[in-house]
């Protein structure tokens, strides 16, 4: 792709982190990260104020509450810091001593941060594709509950197969129950006008109850009364590449790989502009001879069956068995990561492993420096809403409005 | 005395333009002081600075020699000035008065509307300007020629001096305009004055006391209509001589190459749209399909190009029966479509220009092989085009959003125009464009009917009609009402036409035995002139087609 003899400003190099490097350079991206940082500060701020000895320290002299709040919120990011990627005096300690064991337990949090980023990955790059295609995806959720149950089903009740060929089957499964799911309402848009946001909202309520009838009828452990399925067979296990406690698996990489393959379906191939044109639009796509019926019932469908991998990652890479609150809302955290990652797989890889290192910190937040996990939860909804709003970043940091539309995201209104 | 308004050196700067640079203008008591420019030259900015919508950043404006800041339309108004937007402000669902009301309501007893007392004064407004108007007549049951009197009244109710009217002629009939013009007079005469925003240099010579013309920011010329004509204005405008006429070969046209047979086409609302229309074009041959917008043009061109489905009839392209075909099919035989709305159907705004110049290509070789897209390809040829085709553009990775209309539409017909072509279909080709993009978007129609190509035009610029067509159809209400050959048709004789007003003997007698419409119905209830009734069209489907046009 290298085209050296030009100097037009426009991206020369089409390469994925190009075209991403370029939209930075435009500032299309300068608001995602102020908001990120915007919301950090203010997730601080909230941390201070919700802590009790602030106020005890406000009867005494303001100042000092002050600077206790302003200690309270350094104490919990450090926290966070820590659980989410690791204590920097553990890891020296673990260097220096050289023990193995010790190693991996002080890298542990970055891994399992790492891990935690994989159905986000999965899920964000459901809901990118959907966005580009002037879908509003709001079923990753349910098509990444069946595509746990399509995979686990497969992992447990498939038996004497190798690895090479079980794994692949197990993930095809998982792919595949998503894809169904997201097929669903795609059909139904193309076939009846029924909008894809509702409909993906009802199946998303048929695939959690489905899910907990099968954990309770067909997929239940044999030996006990809990909703939960039985193990697995370690040849449908995902690799781990460290022993215990890392559990960071195979399912990175492919994810990775996901987010590659789906740039290159977008930007490279025919059925990319295709499902562009009809998500940018759908009147000038008709135009140009595209069967939109076709092109929605095929994004709705890929973008089920990205959502199903996340699924399927969490229950053949992590948990090994599948029970009702094995996902901690993926599926909705990944609209809004798809729309901090601007709709574009790179976009959305960086945002993942953000929310993934987030959610894993803030565990140990809670833990060490007594602060509820639900302020993460804050903190995204504040980072989300000043994306959403880009005019209250661009007023605090009085940024010039964009001369024309920002593109990248390309989302029809309810009335579809 | 001093002039009405009097602009001095007002400059406006937006961020790497200079729209306005040093401009002065003087407006007379019950003048029409035309402002002529392409799009882009800056009389938009300039209005909006008058109207308070923008601040200069240097320049002084003077009312009846009074300096005065315009801070707001709230200003603007209570200095007297009004301006008629060319996308009118208007309420569907309220009834005349409501509308001229609205914003300086009358009240009584501290918060009652005293429409009374209202639909008096617009009356009194309505007779003495010589504005027909029923005050109590719903605003969506008008044609637009009268919506736009309302927007008129409107601003003389608030008591108005100057009047700014911007491109009002557009939407207008032949006819419609010449009312409108009358009207402008009876303004004028009456102490009023009106600053006319226009780019159709024949209106101007037609009504103006005074033309000045804008070319970049910047004022070119100040003339008379004694003084000018279309060609000098043009150069003006353009800067540089340009060639209004049309060169074209002989007529000598060939074979058939669509067959139009009792097309019966629905609108989005179930109606009948195009009514048992039949017409052919052959090859060498203009056709033009003469109408005000609104009249079934749309749907016409949407079933022709297999965006609507047909309810009844058959169309062939060549030998093949393309009644049901779908728009990829007709592309592939050899159809070119400039679609009416270029915003809407003919380009992605967010996709770069090399993208849209392959939009209905792009699955062919050389663009594509298997499935995977060659953009080095796609990039070359864009780049072939852009030169050909000579589309100002940065480079072909600009989004099509931020390139000019002109060029906009230069990327369409490119696109169309560069594939072995058997039949173009035009819709509003030129609606919006410049002087020189419409020269040279007329010469490239013109090129392919010399090649051999069949054109159908449709368009509502009776002068485009005119300049290009080999024979007009007229089309009034979904049905064509005459087809007139180029050296038979006049002006006037296609405005009546065009306005239901003459009927042939032809389409008389294809219109015995149909039902008037309801809406037909509605209106003769009101007391109509047979003058006003001539003038009414579909109001809500124009009504409609303006929306979408403001939507994009």
């Amino acid at each position: 792709m290298a085209n050296q003899d030009s100097q037009s400003t426009p991206p020369k190099d089409k390469s994925a982190f190009g075209i991403f490097m370029h939209e930075l350079a435009r500032g299309s991206l300068i608001v995602p990260i102020l908001a990120i940082i915007t919301g950090l500060l203010l997730g601080g701020l909230i941390v201070a104020v919700t802590t009790d000895q602030v106020y005890t320290a406000w009867s005494r002299s303001p100042l000092e509450a002050i600077g206790v709040g302003i200690n309270a919120a350094l104490r919990s990011y450090s926290a966070l810091f820590n659980g989410a990627i690791g204590n920097p005096e553990r890891i020296a300690d673990a260097l220096a001593s050289g023990e193995a064991a010790a190693l991996r337990r002080a890298f542990n949090p970055f891994f399992e941060s790492l891990i935690k980023s994989v159905p986000y990955i999965f899920a964000g790059l459901a809901v990118a594709l959907g966005f580009r295609a002037g879908l509003f995806n709001i079923g990753a959720e349910g098509q990444l509950f069946m595509g746990a149950v399509a995979s686990v089903y497969v992992g447990f009740a498939v038996k004497g197969l190798p690895a090479i060929i079980h794994l692949p089957l197990a993930l095809g499964a998982g792919a595949l129950g998503g894809a169904i799911w997201g097929f669903i309402p795609g059909w139904l848009k193309a076939k009846t006008g029924g909008h894809e946001v509702i409909n993906t909202i009802m199946m998303n309520y048929i695939a959690f109850r489905l899910s907990e009838y099968l954990l309770r009828g067909p997929l239940q452990r044999p030996d006990t009364t809990n909703p939960i399925s039985p193990f697995i067979e370690t040849t449908a296990q995902l690799p781990r590449f460290f022993e215990s406690p890392i559990r960071f698996h195979l399912g990175f990489f492919i994810a990775l790989a996901a987010a590659y393959g789906v740039y290159w379906l977008l930007f490279k191939t025919r059925l990319g502009f295709e499902l562009r044109t009809v998500g940018a639009n759908p009147n000038a796509a008709r135009y140009a001879g595209m069967n939109i019926l076709v092109i929605t019932v095929l994004a709705m469908s890929l973008s089920g069956a990205l959502a199903g991998m996340a699924g399927a990652n969490e229950v053949l890479g992590v948990n090994y068995t599948l029970a009702p609150a094995f996902s901690s809302g993926y599926g909705f955290d990944s609209i809004a990561l798809a729309l901090i990652g601007r709709s574009h797989p790179v976009g959305v890889v960086l945002a993942a492993l953000l929310f993934g290192t987030l959610r894993n910190g803030a565990l140990q937040m809670q833990i060490a420096a007594n602060v509820p996990v639900d302020i993460i939860s804050v903190m995204q909804a504040l980072i989300l809403a000043f994306i959403a709003a880009p005019a209250i970043i661009r007023t605090i940091y009085r940024l010039r409005a964009p001369q024309q539309q920002e593109d990248g995201l390309h989302v029809r209104g309810w009335g579809g | 005395m001093p002039p009405v308004l009097e602009l001095k050196t007002i400059t406006k700067r937006f961020p790497g333009v200079l729209a306005n640079d040093r401009i002065d203008l003087s407006l007379e008591r019950g003048e029409i002081h035309a402002l002529l420019g392409e799009n882009g030259a800056g009389k938009t900015t300039l209005m909006n600075i008058l109207y308070g919508l923008y601040q200069p950043d240097e320049g002084e404006i003077f009312i009846n020699g009074r300096q005065v800041q315009i801070h707001s339309p709230t200003d603007a108004i209570n200095a007297g000035i009004g301006m008629v937007h060319q996308h009118f402000m208007l309420i569907p669902v309220f009834t005349v008065t409501e509308n001229v009301m609205l914003g300086s309501e009358s009240l009584k007893m501290g918060g009652i509307l005293d429409r009374r007392a209202a639909t008096e004064r617009i009356r009194q407004i309505s007779s003495a300007y010589g504005l027909e108007v029923d005050p109590d007549d719903y605003v969506r049951d008008l044609p637009v020629g009268v919506q736009q009197r309302v927007e008129i009244i409107k601003l003389l109710y608030r008591e108005a001096d100057i009047l700014i009217l911007d491109e009002p002629t557009a939407v207008l009939t032949p006819q419609e305009a010449d009312e409108l013009f009358k009207i402008m007079h009876s303004l004028t005469e009456r102490g009023k004055s009106i600053i006319f925003i226009t780019h159709k240099l024949r209106e101007v010579l037609d009504i103006a006391d005074r033309i000045t013309v804008i070319r970049r920011g910047k004022v070119v010329g100040s003339t008379t209509p004694k003084q000018a004509n279309q060609s000098k204005l043009a150069a003006m405008m353009v800067g540089r001589e340009v060639d209004l006429s049309v060169h074209k070969r002989a007529f000598t046209p060939g074979a058939d190459v669509l067959t139009v047979q009792n097309l019966k086409v629905g609108d989005d609302r179930g109606q009948i749209a195009v009514d048992d229309v039949s017409f052919t074009v052959r090859a060498g041959e203009v056709l033009g399909i003469a109408g005000v917008q609104g009249n079934g043009q749309t749907e016409l061109v949407e079933a022709l190009t297999g965006l609507r489905p047909a309810l009844d009839g058959s169309v062939r392209l060549l030998n093949e029966d393309v009644t049901r075909a779908n728009p990829r099919r007709i592309t592939e035989l050899g159809t070119a479509h400039i679609p009416e709305d270029r915003q809407r159907d003919g380009l992605v705004l967010s996709f770069p220009v090399a993208d849209n110049l392959v939009l209905n290509t792009y699955y062919q070789r050389p663009f594509s092989k298997g499935a995977v897209l060659q953009q080095a390809t796609i990039a070359k040829v864009a780049e072939e085009r852009v030169n050909s085709f000579d589309i100002r553009t940065p480079s072909v990775d600009t989004s099509a959003a931020s390139l000019s209309g002109g060029n906009q539409q230069k990327v369409i017909v490119a696109r169309e125009l560069s594939r072995p072509v058997k039949l173009v279909v035009a819709s509003q080709p030129t609606r919006g464009l410049d002087v020189g993009s419409i020269e040279y978007i007329h010469g490239r129609l013109i090129e392919s009917r010399d090649n051999g190509g069949a054109v159908l035009l449709v368009s509502s610029e009776l002068d485009e009609i005119m300049q290009l067509s080999d024979r007009i159809a007229v089309i009034y209400r979904g049905k064509i009402v005459d087809v007139l050959s180029a050296q038979d048709a006049s002006k006037e004789k296609v405005g009546l036409l065009m306005a239901g007003v003459v009927r042939t003997a032809t389409a008389k007698k294809a219109s015995l035995g149909v039902k008037p419409k309801p809406k037909a119905k509605a209106s003769s209830k009101t007391k109509t002139s047979a003058k006003k009734a001539a003038q009414k069209k579909k109001p809500s489907r124009a009504a409609k087609t303006t929306r979408r046009r403001k939507d994009s």
